[in-house]
């Protein structure tokens, strides 16, 4: 396609080749540039945002479970002295005369007997302060000034049922939906590429065999061969995504079938036939790159597809194994929760919802402008 | 006609065949099987179990028998369910799972065939954008989203409908909705293209000229257009009737949609092949109906 023959004549005058155009007239496309947009952020925010938002994915704070989403810091200062005095009763020590003042937080411990400072651990062990600091000893050090910092802490999408940031988890989720999403659909891609190509091309009785088993394979209940790769492979996580691409080919296999119908009755793949080219060669070099078009436009409806897929897994267990996460899995743990906590089911599905609706319209957009008839 | 029906049920039946023998030998070879519980049992019991359940025959004995009893009609006794046979375990699920699906795959019908026509008739303008968007939604949000947020809503906030269970009419009303988005969006985003490409036909055109009102060409540019909305229809009204997991679990519906998830995941066997057959006669009797549609809406469609 790239290649086409330019006429010497004609050297001011440059070609516009079919991917140009397509080029052009996607980028008129309001809905598809704003997806592409969207998609590229949400790409960009998976990818590096887990470094920015200064809480490990994995990282469990226990005295934050299930905090509801907001911009303002934790703890609130309503908070911090409660808990400084459960601090202080592990400590065997009773907390008077606490003061918040800025990030720090003054507090004098009594006890009946001299309090063990090693116990002041329990401070810093705490998700809601730092190390304690020993101000001023007295009566025998039955009688402590303390200083302790107070962590201030942002959730801003709250944390989950186990304490966890979701903001981070969202995006490290984000990481493991697209990824699966593109592996999947680079599986299926390769797979129904070559096995639509190879039917289309080679006709006749090889067609109507390799044909014959994608219906059968079709009308074998989808959940059930999904759950057998599942069974077959493991959790593994990239082994399912293969598996899940393994599944998803048969509709490919069929379009690029369909595509090579047409394209092997064209004339330059007769001119190839008749120079004698290796029928792979054929396949390879001309059949393959002219059905591109059809092939991109299911591809970018195909990752959704395949992320709505991994989610369904998800919801039934089988999907990605805790700590790791995926859009699917903190979904059905938010539809959990939804009555206590509708912040967990509707952050992640913001973002699986916007990542599906980008990838639909920029298929629609991708169809649009590859369709010669609509010009 | 009759003999085109006939022909079709005849290259059915290889078609039933290599699916059964693919998926038999498939769900054989995973590993693990029905009785591999947390503890093991003892060798003793497991070899009763498997004598009884006829596990310990060579597995193309085992095959033969399976085949044999299929032919009966004899779908076996349930390994996970104890004391309930695969039609048992059928006959409670079934109606369940075609009753909501065939309400749903009816509503889908009608809304998406209206607003995909609705929208067809004023291409481009707000109505249509609000159809493409309202397709694009309901293709994009997951039905085990869809699913909790309507409890929340209509189940507890207003507290107009059961949040889940069978039995009352009222109680179908969510689980139908939630199965019929999806539908609905695909419904009529097909439609509406190809009640744009019908509009422009020629045929339309002539009755446009003569001046008939739009029910009439909306009428005809219809059965042009309902083509590829049937053929899309068979696969669909197949998956819709055979039960759907998510729904069935979010509603607590006692369907059959569940048994294709615990049959796998719990190797039980006769239930895995009881699924596979169902679906595989389901989504052969939709693709025959399909082709008798088409030479119903399409009189230059003839099985002869």
């Amino acid at each position: 396609m790239t290649e086409a023959a330019v006429l010497p004549i004609a050297a001011t005058v440059s070609g516009r080749s079919l991917w140009a155009d397509a080029r052009r007239r996607l980028m008129r496309n309001k809905a598809a540039v704003a997806s592409l947009a969207v998609l590229a952020s949400i790409t960009l925010a998976c990818l590096f945002g887990p470094l920015a938002t200064g809480h490990p994915y994995d990282r469990v704070y226990q005295d934050y479970v299930r905090a509801p989403s907001s911009l303002a810091a934790h703890p609130r200062d309503d908070r911090v002295v409660p808990a400084a005095e459960r601090i202080a009763a592990r400590v065997r020590a009773r907390a008077e005369a606490a003061r918040i003042e800025g990030d720090l937080l003054r507090l004098i411990l009594t006890a009946q007997r001299p309090i063990d400072e090693r116990n002041l651990a329990f401070f810093d062990r705490s998700d809601l302060f730092g190390p304690a600091r020993v101000v001023e000893r007295s009566e025998e050090g039955r009688r402590l000034a303390i200083e302790v910092p107070i962590e201030r802490r942002h959730f801003l999408f709250g944390t989950d049922a186990n304490g966890r940031d979701l903001l981070t988890r969202t995006l490290v989720a984000g990481r493991v939906s697209l990824a699966i999403g593109l592996l999947a659909t680079a599986v299926a891609i390769v797979i129904g590429v070559l096995y639509g190509a190879v039917a289309g091309y080679l006709g006749g009785r090889t067609d109507l065999l390799l044909m014959r088993f994608v219906d059968i394979l079709y009308s074998l209940p989808f959940i059930f061969f999904v759950i057998m790769l599942v069974v077959f492979f493991g959790r593994n996580f990239v082994l399912m995504f293969l598996a899940v691409g393994a599944v998803e080919w048969l509709d490919m296999a069929r379009i690029v079938r369909g595509q090579t119908l047409s394209i092997k009755r064209q004339e330059y793949v007769q001119a190839a036939e008749a120079l004698g080219v290796p029928t792979a060669g054929i396949i390879r070099r001309h059949v393959i790159p002219n059905t591109l078009g059809p092939v991109v436009v299911y591809m970018t409806l195909l990752v959704p597809k395949v992320i709505l897929l991994e989610s369904f897994l998800s919801f039934l267990g089988l999907g990605v194994q805790e700590p790791m996460t995926s859009w699917g899995v903190l979904i059905s743990e938010g539809a959990r929760s939804i009555q206590g906590a509708a912040y967990m089911l509707i952050f992640p599905s913001f973002f699986l919802v916007a990542t599906l609706f980008a990838l639909n319209f920029i298929g629609d957009g991708l169809r649009d402008a590859l369709d010669p008839k609509d010009r | 006609m009759l003999s085109f029906v006939l022909r079709r049920f005849l290259s059915a039946i290889p078609t039933v065949f290599l699916i059964v023998t693919i998926s038999f030998f498939l769900i054989r070879v995973a590993p693990g099987g029905p009785f591999d519980l947390e503890q093991p049992l003892e060798a003793r019991v497991m070899e009763n179990l498997r004598r009884i359940y006829q596990l310990d025959r060579p597995l193309i004995e085992q095959y033969g028998l399976y085949l044999a009893a299929l032919l009966r009609g004899d779908f076996g006794p349930s390994f996970y369910f104890r004391d309930f046979t695969i039609a048992e375990l059928f006959a409670r699920g079934l109606p369940v799972s075609m009753t909501l699906g065939a309400l749903a795959l009816g509503l889908a019908l009608i809304t998406g065939g209206a607003l995909g026509t609705v929208a067809a008739f004023r291409q481009n303008s707000t109505i249509d954008y609000a159809v493409t968007g309202l397709g694009a939604f309901g293709l994009t949000i997951p039905n085990f989203v869809v699913a909790p947020v309507l409890q929340i809503v209509f189940g507890l906030m207003l507290a107009w409908l059961p949040v889940g269970g069978w039995g009352s009419p009222s109680s179908l009303v969510l689980p139908v909705v939630t199965l019929a988005l999806p539908q609905v969006a695909v419904i009529a985003r097909m439609t509406r293209a190809s009640m744009i490409e019908a509009l422009r036909s020629n045929h339309i055109r002539t009755l446009r000229s003569l001046g008939l009102p739009t029910s009439i060409i909306a009428r005809h540019a219809l059965r042009a257009a309902a083509l590829p909305v049937v053929s899309y229809l068979g696969p669909a009204a197949a998956a819709l009737l055979t039960g759907s997991v998510v729904v069935e679990t979010i509603f607590g519906l006692p369907g059959v949609g569940r048994y294709f998830v615990e049959g796998a995941l719990n190797r039980d066997y006769t239930l895995v092949m009881g699924t596979v057959v169902l679906v595989a006669v389901f989504v052969l009797l939709f693709n025959l109906l399909v082709d008798i549609a088409y030479a119903l809406i399409d009189p230059r469609v003839r099985h002869d």
